[in-house]
């Protein structure tokens, strides 16, 4: 028999001998074993399920950072009010190797974070004058004395000595934002904020009521008390003592070590790089060197041993393929 | 004429695809005998287990499971074969690479192969996001950034639920499974890569 060969020296498999192989049964043994093994690991380690945090949970157990929280966002310094795209347009974002992909990707979900997750939905507070004077006295100063009251009362808050808590902030011009905070931490406790903060009835989007969340630290600190914080391997795990996603190790690894780790572009560094090694991945058939390491590396001696015994053919490790 | 028929042409196209009797064979190549091959029938299979127990999550509605404890099972479930799914497909992949499985014009497989892979990674990963629950909350918080940092989640928002919901139950599901009859079509096609240096034999 002479077997015909492809340009890198490879016999057609439809020219070797054949043995018998039940495709059909060895799929259908593959089935019920799989799904034997699915219900066995169901029924003895279940899935987690802790329950989503609300607002009213965070304002409940830690007024002073909704305080904080809401400052910032009239101030400009919360995380969603300077975030950029595609939010607003605060600042430009991050930038892979000084492209502005995230620039590029333009204001799609447009957040006046100041407005849209502050004062608009203290304006649905009804029967509270002495908030409606407030708000009023807010909507008629300037948008300089706006910020100025706001970003002063948001660095007394974060002030060490004041550690957060509004009483103890030293008395300054802070304008109605004190009073108007006040009002914003008791209409989350009681549960308001939850629908004035979304944008529409079904809510099936909930990114605004996410975004605020995250921009406090209430999220973040149960999130670090279960493992999951950036710096431990992050979102690859999830609650409990369960795999989560492994498959994520490698772009989860990055944020691990430097220069990613403490890099104002991590998050873009490492999107690069993945994409990168994904190409890589997916061309290795075409790539020099990558595709010859199955020949340096000889674990097919392995896979074949029984062919290989049979036939008597070693593999030379200097051939290319 | 009925040569030019597009039925026609397309009859010819679809029984040219894999050479006669090599779609469904009921004899492989010799070599053909290793563990490492049942990865590929065990992905398939946990593929299909991952799609019914989500096509019965999907009968309870997004947040069923966490109010049932029937549905909660079916959850744990779900969980459970997609891990298998892809400790399956991994070693699947890490077999294929061993054995240089682009061989012989085989690069197309191994490129589907890999797309399969990045989609299925997808697919799981908005499941992550749609669990309604903490875990979800911090998964899609988290992953903003890396989406928003290059642009893409000016368009995939990982935080609108109702629209990775729609990726992970239809658009991603539809890629995996398009892919993967491709990816199985081309290996039935070409056959499976025999051994590096395989010297012929008689039969």
């Amino acid at each position: 028999m002479s077997p015909r060969r492809k340009g890198d020296g490879t016999p057609d498999s439809h020219i070797f001998p054949t043995r018998p192989y039940d495709l059909v049964k060895e799929f259908v043994l593959a089935l019920v074993g799989v799904s034997l093994l699915t219900i066995v690991l169901g029924a003895v380690f279940g899935s987690p399920d802790e329950k989503a945090m609300t607002i009213q949970d965070w304002a409940k157990a830690n007024p002073n950072d909704v305080i904080l929280t809401a400052t910032g966002e009239l101030s400009g310094d919360s995380g969603t009010a300077g975030y950029g795209p595609p939010y607003n347009n605060a600042s430009d974002g991050q930038n892979l190797l000084g492209i502005p992909l995230q620039k590029w990707g333009g204001v799609t979900h447009p957040i006046d974070a100041a407005n849209d997750f502050v004062i608009n939905p203290l304006k649905d507070v009804q029967g509270d004058s002495a908030l409606t004077a407030n708000l009023d006295t807010w909507s008629k100063a300037s948008a300089d004395q706006q910020t100025k009251w706001a970003g002063d009362y948001y660095k007394a808050l974060s002030d060490d000595k004041v550690g957060g808590d509004p009483t103890k902030v030293p008395s300054g011009d802070y304008g109605p934002v004190p009073a108007m905070m006040a009002s914003y931490a008791k209409v989350a406790a009681e549960g308001g904020l939850e629908q004035q903060v979304s944008t529409s009835f079904y809510g099936f989007d909930p990114t605004r009521k996410l975004l605020l969340l995250a921009d406090g630290s209430a999220v973040e600190d149960r999130a670090r008390a279960s493992s999951l914080g950036g710096d431990q391997w992050g979102m690859m795990n999830e609650t409990g003592n369960y795999p989560g996603q492994p498959w994520l190790w490698l772009y989860t690894f990055w944020y691990q070590v430097e220069p990613f780790k403490s890099s104002d572009n991590a998050d873009a560094l490492v999107w690069g790089l993945m994409m990168v090694l994904t190409l890589g991945l997916a061309l290795v058939p075409l790539i020099p060197g990558l595709r010859n390491i199955p020949r340096w590396i000889p674990v097919h001696k392995l896979i074949w041993r029984d062919w290989y015994r049979r036939t008597g053919t070693t593999a030379p490790a200097r051939r290319t393929t | 004429m009925s040569t030019t028929s597009w039925t026609v042409r397309l009859r010819d196209r679809i029984a040219h695809t894999v050479p006669e009797g090599q779609a469904l064979p009921d004899r492989q190549p010799a070599y053909v005998a290793s563990w490492i091959y049942v990865f590929g029938v065990l992905t398939l299979a946990s593929f299909l287990v991952v799609l019914v127990t989500g096509c019965i999550l999907s009968l309870g509605g997004i947040e069923w499971w966490h109010t049932s404890s029937i549905g909660h099972y079916v959850n744990s479930l779900h969980l459970w074969s997609v891990e298998l799914f892809f400790f399956f497909m991994v070693i699947h992949l890490w077999g294929k690479f061993w054995m240089a499985a682009w061989r012989g014009g085989r690069t197309l497989t191994w490129v589907t192969g890999v797309v399969t892979f990045l989609a299925s990674v997808g697919t799981a990963f908005t499941g992550y996001l749609v669990q309604t629950n903490f875990d979800s909350q911090w998964i899609s918080t988290q992953a903003k950034d890396g989406m928003n940092s290059v642009g893409i989640g000016a368009f995939f928002n990982v935080t609108n639920t109702g629209q990775m919901l729609l990726f992970h139950v239809v658009l991603l599901p539809i890629a995996v499974g398009f892919i993967t009859v491709a990816h199985v079509i081309l290996v039935r096609r070409k056959g499976v890569v025999p051994p590096i240096d395989a010297k012929e034999v008689s039969a």
